[in-house]
């Protein structure tokens, strides 16, 4: 314990580093928290990243890396890791005003936060997110302090073979999250593997489902279709007969913009069951991440007391996702600060900034560079209180976008789109790709299909696909693996028992108090 | 909107586009910003390097080096976009030993040949392979683990990065020579991939020194050899494969400089002794050491030697790859 103090101690020093600077032709010499400024503006493009669609951390982290080789490496990584979480905070902001998620971790954040707003509620959707993410920012933070090391043996007892379980899991979470019918969502969770497994094979190279299209060779990209099947369809049913009618209601609508007693009183539970579902989901590399919004939302609705609630703007499907992919956000540095693997594709980006800097991270990073260490986990606290400030705020703002008339809103929505898909690759296909997927949306959401599930299918798929032909490779094409090792036999009946959950009610002919949630 | 604005715009782009399209002389040259397109993501280890050295080199041109990262299809979209860049000096690539040398045999269709399409420029680091394998594998040392290989063929899993990746193409170099056929088990890049061998999920990989030092430093990994002819300094106590036994397994994943095909020699010249410079600056060779790569020795850094190593590295690896697909 008091060795956590103490490291903690070291870290806050870092963060409050004051470097003295002489502002030039004044000749008078300041000194200035250098590192805390590097946060604040690392949370500040983060809000901005994950507000705009389309415009992904990966992509804006690699824009900046080149930019971070003149600062110090603890400054430069601190600015980095406020990015990435700072999307997360972001990332809500559209999904609840306009139905297009930022992150693959607030797709389900439209389900209810979009609603809400329908429903004049936009503010408290807003706030609850943020207070949400606030919440498991802190907690996150403190589990990476206190248990990081014993967390990572158990992310490393996750081989492919409890990978693929997990996925399945997280499949079975699509099916449960859905609206209508059951039906529907399988066939758009099929439909996302499909798309997901355009591109290359990853065993042997060959090309798959690509049809000799250069473009395609490297698979579709999260963006381009989420941009498609959300942002460009949501815009094209807007323009639909009797839309706009709809909207002025909700311009009028617009009541409260903080979150009443009664609204905290019921989210408080759900951020609770977020951030602990988000930390533990965090830890594991690679998806992780995105599956922890998806549990912590299907968790909220198996055990309310009134899950028909969900779907229709309910603030408990607001807070809980937000919360998890949060902590999820910030465990997700686990592996990164005790073994120095990265876990994902920012925080490879991270380990290059290291590495420019001649810090090549292992697993003695934390002996060896304390303050680089303690000083990132000291200020992911710090960074989640600038959020917090920043975000509140904001509401108030975001709301007022709200009453932005149509025309002038939609043709700005399309453009930042549009600039975000290109962002990704530098590449104009993508872009027509996403009109493509436009087209293909709006057809959907005519027929009642939901986008949700399609994109959970498309995320979850070739990390399913992966780890299903790593362990059958291991295994040496023995399926039982799946069933022989415990925690992949145990996620796997966890799987099980939601399907037969979700299924019951409906073998039972009560399927009208379960499952009737869909809006017309 | 008048017409005799309209008028001014017309002239003023004609006049620069007349600017652009008039021939940049060699003596002159450098006279705007250079792109170096780097293919593969920023922040990885041939990004690291090209920013390290380009810094450098833009001192001594006194232009601007602009970095351009264009990934895709194992780093062969970036590669065919400098091969048809217009040659002028003003657009390099950083090929590397997959790009550059491994892509002929991987890729039967490939849009480039890297011994024709390009003018060598200079070679810039090299980075040696090591053997890494699970902590708890037997064997004690590469002798022992060669004749591992051998004895338990059947039961082995290699890890690697993609098929295409430098993990992919120097492990099955390494498997080629030995004569086995062992499970690759491929991940999305070396990051997975070493963590599935740190938890012992799978037995060995083949991966440049940067990754693989700080887990053997930390007793996560263990390593056997690296396949260079001298020891490395990062790893002092790691034999070299000559050392081990396997005197043929020789693999390292370079890095070098090319523009595209009839870019004036003067600029060849004027650009390779801009590298060469830069590879002799302390603090670049210090930064470079940090990260375990070796530094061509001034010989190697000749662009003719480049054109060379470029056409042995491809009849090297043309041996051992299959077509990929």
């Amino acid at each position: 314990m008091t060795d956590l103090f103490g490291n903690l101690a070291l870290g806050f020093n870092t963060v409050f580093q004051f470097i003295d600077w002489t502002i030039p032709l004044l000749g008078v010499t300041i000194p200035i928290p250098v590192n805390i400024l590097l946060c604040l503006i690392g949370a500040l493009v983060g809000t901005l990243v994950g507000v705009l669609p389309g415009i992904g951390t990966v992509a804006t982290v690699a824009m900046l890396l080149p930019i971070t080789f003149g600062l110090p490496p603890v400054g430069a990584l601190i600015m980095l890791a406020g990015i990435y979480y700072g999307a997360q905070y972001g990332g809500s902001t559209t999904s609840i005003l306009v139905n297009i998620p930022g992150e693959a971790g607030s797709v389900v954040t439209t389900l209810d936060g979009h609603q809400m707003a329908k429903q004049g509620r936009a503010g408290p959707a807003l706030a609850i997110a943020a207070i949400g993410s606030f919440f498991a920012g802190c907690v996150a933070t403190i589990l990476i302090a206190l248990l990081g090391a014993p967390l990572t043996k158990f992310a490393l007892q996750f081989g492919p073979a409890e990978y693929f379980s997990l996925m399945t899991l997280g499949l079975v979470f699509a099916v449960v999250l859905a609206k209508g019918s059951v039906l529907k969502a399988i066939a758009m969770i099929v439909f996302g593997l499909l798309l997901s497994m355009v591109g290359s094979d990853l065993e042997t190279g060959a090309s798959r489902l690509a049809f000799n299209i250069p473009e395609l060779a490297d698979g579709l990209g999260f963006a381009t279709v989420a941009m498609g099947v959300f942002g460009f369809a949501e815009i094209i049913r807007n323009l639909d007969a009797g839309a706009e009618k709809g909207r002025e209601l909700v311009q009028q609508k617009v009541t409260g913009l903080m979150p009443t007693v009664a609204d905290l009183l019921a989210a408080a539970p759900a951020i609770g069951r977020g951030t602990m579902l988000g930390s533990i989901l965090g830890i594991l590399p690679g998806g992780g991440a995105v599956i922890s919004s998806f549990a912590a939302y299907t968790f909220e609705k198996k055990i309310s007391n009134n899950p028909s609630q969900f779907g229709k703007g309910s603030i408990k499907g607001v807070a809980a996702p937000e919360s998890a992919n949060n902590a999820a956000a910030q465990t997700s540095f686990i592996p990164l600060l005790t073994l120095g693997i990265p876990p994902n594709a920012v925080m490879a980006l991270m380990v290059g900034a290291m590495t420019i800097h001649g810090i090549v991270p292992g697993p003695q990073v934390m002996q060896k560079q304390p303050e680089l260490v303690w000083g990132m986990i000291a200020s992911m606290w710090i960074g989640n209180l600038m959020l917090l400030v920043i975000n509140l705020p904001l509401v108030g703002i975001w709301v007022q976008l709200l009453r932005v008339p149509y025309h002038l809103l939609y043709p700005c929505i399309v453009i930042f789109c549009a600039i975000g898909i290109y962002s990704v690759n530098n590449a104009p296909a993508d872009v027509i790709m996403a009109g493509a997927f436009g087209l293909v949306g709006y057809w959907l959401i005519k027929h009642d299909f939901e986008p949700a599930p399609l994109l959970l299918g498309m995320v979850l798929g070739p990390l399913m696909e992966e780890n299903l032909r790593r362990a059958m490779l291991i295994s040496r094409g023995d399926a039982t693996v799946f069933l022989t090792r415990p925690l992949s036999a145990a996620l796997l009946a966890v799987s099980l028992a939601l399907l037969i959950l979700t299924f019951l009610p409906m073998l039972r002919k009560k399927r009208e108090e379960v499952f009737v949630e869909s809006e017309n | 909107m008048t017409g005799f604005n309209r008028r001014t715009a017309v002239a003023t782009l004609g006049a620069l586009a007349m600017l652009s399209a008039v021939p940049a002389l060699a003596q002159d040259y450098p006279t705007r910003a250079i792109t170096i397109i780097v293919p593969f993501a920023a922040g990885g280890p041939t990004d690291v390097v090209t920013r390290l050295v380009s810094e450098h080199m833009s001192k001594t041109l006194g232009q601007p080096i602009v970095v351009e990262n264009v990934v895709g299809a194992g780093g062969t979209t970036g590669a065919t976009r400098a091969a048809r860049a217009t040659n002028d000096g003003y657009t390099l690539i950083m090929g590397h030993v997959g790009t550059h040398a491994a892509s002929v045999a991987l890729y039967p269709k490939l849009a480039y040949d890297p011994r024709t399409d390009f003018e060598p420029i200079a070679l810039i680091n090299g980075a040696a392979i090591v053997v890494a394998a699970k902590k708890d594998l037997p064997p004690k040392d590469f002798k022992e683990f060669v004749a591992y290989l051998k004895a338990n063929e059947a039961k082995l899993n290699q890890a690697h990065a993609g098929v295409g990746a430098v993990s992919y193409i120097t492990c099955e170099l390494l498997n080629g020579i030995v004569g086995i056929k062992p499970v690759g088990v491929p991940f999305q890049g070396t990051g997975p991939a070493m963590n599935a061998l740190v938890a012992g999920q799978v037995d060995y990989m083949c991966d440049q020194i940067t990754n693989v030092v700080p887990q053997v430093n930390g007793g996560t990994i263990k390593a056997y050899a690296v396949a260079i002819p001298e020891r490395s300094a990062s790893l002092p106590d790691t034999p070299t494969s000559a050392e081990g036994g396997l005197p043929s397994y020789q693999a390292s994943a370079w890095n070098a400089l090319f523009a595209p095909k009839g870019t004036p020699k003067a600029i060849v010249e004027k650009l390779n002794a801009a590298a060469a410079k830069a590879l002799d600056d302390e603090k670049v060779i210090a930064r470079m050491k940090e990260l375990g790569n070796d530094i061509p020795k001034p010989e190697q850094r000749k662009s003719e030697a480049l054109g060379k190593l470029v056409k042995d590295e491809v009849e090297k690896w043309g041996k051992f790859l299959k077509p990929v697909g």
